[in-house]
């Protein structure tokens, strides 16, 4: 299944990353960080919605680190930020879609207005396809349900392809797999 | 006929080298682009789940509504059902004033340009802008989009580069990433400003209230997420009963439209959601009537309902490729396009859009809602006429069409005085082999001799048993020669050919322009003369005829009423088979074989629209031609249109001739010299455009290259 969701979701600009432990995914996500620069300013900060990859983690070590991340979401941060990092529910293989519960509005803003979004999934949660996906959830739990595929993107001057137009430039999917049940 | 403002916005379109590029490099890379999304899918399967999930809906349109508010509101949204546009418009500007919106950021919606509620809400002071980057430049231009998936798709990037540097007061290159971040900043700051966002649905699900917004910017989800106001305006066609039936549409619409597996966005809403200040959001949900459920009413139209506005009708049609969407008016473009402004604005608005259908069946082979648009266009056509009447001009080439022995009289008449006959206005109406206007394509002499006399001279065999032979206006009196070589062919079989005498024309004229109390007439004449004696086929060398007698003679007769000629209409159209698929069989059966080992060259193939579309017969003639010793080199596009169809070319010399010039342009490149065909219709076409065009290319209908190489 991952290969198959790593594949569909390159095929569209996603970049796709699989670790075997939480450690090494947040490992990865620090190094991102680090190569983007990541700084206390504005169009440099990065915001991380509070998921459940955070439980045990100490933030303020790692606000320390990169003064720049921020774990409160607004408006304001987000649209100021470079990086948003999110935690998403589901994959789906057949189109490298990642999913996501995006009820919580900060969960809408990191994964929307940031430049980068990166998304991090349990490997065990990628489900075949579609309607896979709408038999696992279901809108009586999630008012907003968010599909991602790739990039933004749009073709609408001369049918040149562009990437980024409203949303994120870039799209990486941080696999993760003994994220477990974290869903 | 067309009124000359009207020839004009065609005339415009052609001329635009810009547009007709664009459109016609994009339908090419769409053709692959699609047949690769679709790869590994079984699209009969899939579409046939759409159509049903939509006709279902269309059918439950009340009941699937009240489920929705009902739905919708226990999750918190408040939902309008508007019947008028200006119910629609009234309602939101009254939301605007009691919220005191002054700014309003709108995802890409065809129900709201359908009902202009931009131009109702400018008009009352506020700020309204598109954030669709295409419908955000035609916005800018002042203009109405031109598809209905990529609004600006008419439009090149200095235009855009002008436009964009007008609205931010600075010279801009026409770098397209370029520009692309000039609207994502520029739209950013309209969005974090916005007091509401309105959106449209691409689905409404009555089960659990859910909106479902497909899209590839990302801006319907800031346009759902920054305002605390959320507006949904959602065409009641969007309804669909279950949540699960939102997987199929969700597989069949980015695929269709964009040749996506997905769109980068799909967001299914349920009720409001948060808003960042931790305030819950307003959100509103508007169901649009506007005559939808007076379509699901009509037992003919309520067909178009299952339209998901994918856009694959317009990528593939050789008309719209040509002319653009401008040309169509206002809002929906296109054959679908045609259908909805029938609707939605009203019949007299299509009676000329109407027209430029050239009826080839492209759309309906694409359309994932599985709807029959050339039928439906048909049924406009047929309902203009019914309401305004048959022109005087009309009825009297009808009524010389309904009589046969005036008709055939006048085709007689016409071969000795062709030249003077073509002159005479009306004339041209009549089957288009009598015109001779044309000045891209030479048209066929009439012959000398018709089929029908000619057949009385051919010596068949004494055999058992029979075949009637339905010729048809064209090989009757263009190319007798082609119904000498089917006799021929048959008579191998071990098969009597009887050509009726009193069959006349098909009733395809009349039909294709709406007269179809007159091609009743023309099929009670035809079922008379076929049925006179028992046979085992009746057989036609002409894929529009065969059609008629197959299909649409049912059809004519169930639209006026005459039921009672049914059942003999079913007996003919069990009979009724083309020429290459009843050829195929009696090779099949070993009635009829090849001489062996014939190596008679490479030739190319053009599928004749109604041959390969409503009879499904593009691998017959393909195996015939094969066996008998050629070799095929498939063309480019060669099942597109040759631009013929009938006296469509008359009609729009202009646009058909283009579609001929490309035809022509892919037969060449196929590097064979011969190019077969299965209809004397195309082969009327190609063989007048080589004519005119010089090349030297062999223009053969499938009967004359079997007729010599059968034992
Ligand atoms: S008519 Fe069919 S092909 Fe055309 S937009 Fe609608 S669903 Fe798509
Ligand atoms: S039948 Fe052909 S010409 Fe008519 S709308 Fe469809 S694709 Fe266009």
């Amino acid at each position: 299944m991952f290969d198959l969701f790593k594949a569909k979701a390159e095929a569209v600009s996603a970049e796709v990353h699989r670790f075997a432990t939480k450690s090494e995914g947040l490992a990865f996500i620090k190094e991102t960080f680090r190569t983007e620069g990541i700084a206390d300013e504005p169009k440099k900060y990065a915001v991380w919605t509070d998921c459940p990859i955070l439980e045990g983690v100490d933030k303020d070590e790692m606000a320390k680190e990169f003064p720049g991340l921020k774990f409160n979401v607004t408006r304001d941060l987000a649209e100021q930020s470079h990086i948003g990092v999110t935690q998403m529910q589901w994959g789906l293989a057949n189109t490298g879609t990642v999913a996501q519960n995006s009820t919580a509005a900060a969960e809408r803003l990191a994964s929307s207005l940031s430049w980068i979004h990166v998304a991090i999934v349990g490997t065990a949660n990628i489900l075949p396809d579609m309607p896979a996906l709408l038999e696992t959830v279901h809108p009586k739990d999630c008012a907003y349900l968010a599909l991602i595929t790739g990039p933004s993107r749009t073709a609408d001057i001369e049918r040149v392809l562009t990437i980024g137009v409203h949303g994120p430039e870039r799209l990486i999917i941080v696999c993760i797999d003994d994220l477990g049940g974290a869903n | 006929m067309a009124s000359t403002e009207f020839k004009e916005s065609v005339d415009k379109a052609l001329k635009n080298a810009n547009l007709t590029g664009a459109l016609g490099r994009f339908s090419e890379a769409y053709a692959v682009a699609r047949k690769n999304a679709y790869a590994g899918i079984d699209f009969e399967q899939l579409r046939g789940r759409v159509a049903a999930i939509k006709g279902y809906a269309a059918e439950h349109m009340d009941e699937l509504a009240e489920q929705f508010t009902k739905a919708a509101t226990a999750r918190g949204a408040k939902v309008f059902r508007a019947n008028s546009p200006q119910q629609v418009k009234e309602y939101i500007a009254n939301l605007c004033r009691e919220k005191g919106v002054k700014r309003i950021v709108k995802s890409k919606s065809m129900a709201t340009e359908e009902i202009h509620l931009n131009d109702h809400l400018i008009k009352q002071g506020i700020q309204v802008n598109e954030t669709d980057l295409g419908e955000w430049i035609i916005q800018l231009a002042g203009q109405t989009p031109s598809h209905m998936v990529m609004p600006a798709i008419h439009m090149t990037r200095d235009e855009v580069a002008d436009l964009f540097s007008k609205e931010i007061d600075e010279r801009l290159s026409n770098d397209i990433p370029k520009l692309v971040k000039v609207a994502r900043k520029e739209l950013r700051t309209k969005f974090l400003q916005a007091d509401m966002g309105i959106t449209g649905g691409n689905m409404a699900i009555a089960e659990t209230g859910t909106i479902a917004l497909v899209t590839n910017e990302g801006n319907a989800r800031l346009t759902t997420t920054l305002p605390k106001i959320h507006v949904a305006v959602v065409g009641l066609e969007k309804l669909v009963p279950n949540w699960a039936d939102a997987a199929p549409i969700l597989v069949a619409l980015p695929k269709s439209a964009t040749s996506q597996q997905l769109t980068s966005y799909v967001s299914l809403i349920t009720g409001p959601t948060p808003n960042d200040d931790g305030s819950m959001k307003e959100m509103h949900i508007i169901l649009m009537d506007n005559k939808r459920s007076e379509m699901a009413a009509d037992p003919i139209f309520k067909q178009a309902l299952q339209c998901i506005r994918c856009a694959s009708c317009l990528n593939v049609c050789p008309v719209y490729r040509l002319v653009g969407g401008h040309v169509f008016g206002k809002v929906y473009t296109g054959g679908i396009g045609t259908i909805l402004t029938a609707w939605f604005d009203e019949l007299k608005r299509s009676e000329e859009i109407q027209s430029l259908c050239i009826q080839c069946g492209n759309c309906k082979q694409v359309c994932p809602g599985q709807i029959d648009i050339p039928a439906l266009i048909l049924e406009i056509r047929r309902r203009l006429t019914q309401e305004q009447g048959q022109g005087v001009v009309q009825k009297t080439i009808f009524s010389v069409v309904n009589n046969r022995k005036i008709f055939h009289g006048m085709l007689r008449a016409a071969s000795k005085v062709q030249g003077l006959v073509a002159k005479d206005g009306f004339i041209r109406h009549l089957p288009m082999f009598l015109s001779e206007l044309s000045e891209f394509r030479s048209l066929p002499a009439i012959a000398d001799k018709p089929f029908r006399d000619v057949f009385d001279t051919i010596q068949q065999p004494v055999l058992q048993k029979k075949i009637a032979f339905y010729g048809g206006c064209l090989i009757d009196f263009a190319y007798p020669e082609m119904g000498v070589k089917l006799v021929k062919i048959l008579n191998k079989a071990g098969y009597n050919v009887t050509f009726p005498k009193d069959q006349t024309c098909c009733g395809a004229p009349a039909r294709y322009n709406g007269a179809y109390e007159v091609a009743a007439d023309n099929a009670t004449d035809n079922i008379k003369a076929l049925l006179s004696e028992e046979v085992d086929y009746v057989v036609s060398a002409c894929p529009t005829c065969t059609c008629a007698l197959k299909h649409e003679f049912i059809e004519v007769y169930e639209s006026v009423g005459r039921r009672d000629m049914l059942p003999k209409a079913r007996r003919l159209a069990t009979k009724t088979v083309d020429f290459s698929t009843l050829v195929k069989q009696l090779v099949d059966e070993g009635k009829l074989s090849f001489k062996e080992g014939q190596s008679l060259g490479t030739i190319t193939y053009h599928d004749s629209c109604h041959l390969k579309r409503t009879l499904h017969a593009e691998n017959e003639p393909r195996e015939l031609l094969t066996q008998a010793g050629y070799q095929i080199e498939e063309m480019f596009e060669c099942d597109m249109c040759c631009g013929m169809g009938g006296s469509y070319s008359l009609k729009f010399p202009e646009i058909s001739k283009p579609i001929l010039t490309r035809k022509l342009g892919n037969i060449k490149a196929s590097g064979a010299q011969t190019v077969a065909m299965d209809c004397p219709g195309c082969v009327m076409q190609i063989k007048g455009g080589f004519d005119k065009d010089g090349a030297r290319v062999n223009v053969k209908h499938t009967v004359e290259l079997l007729a010599d190489q059968l034992k």
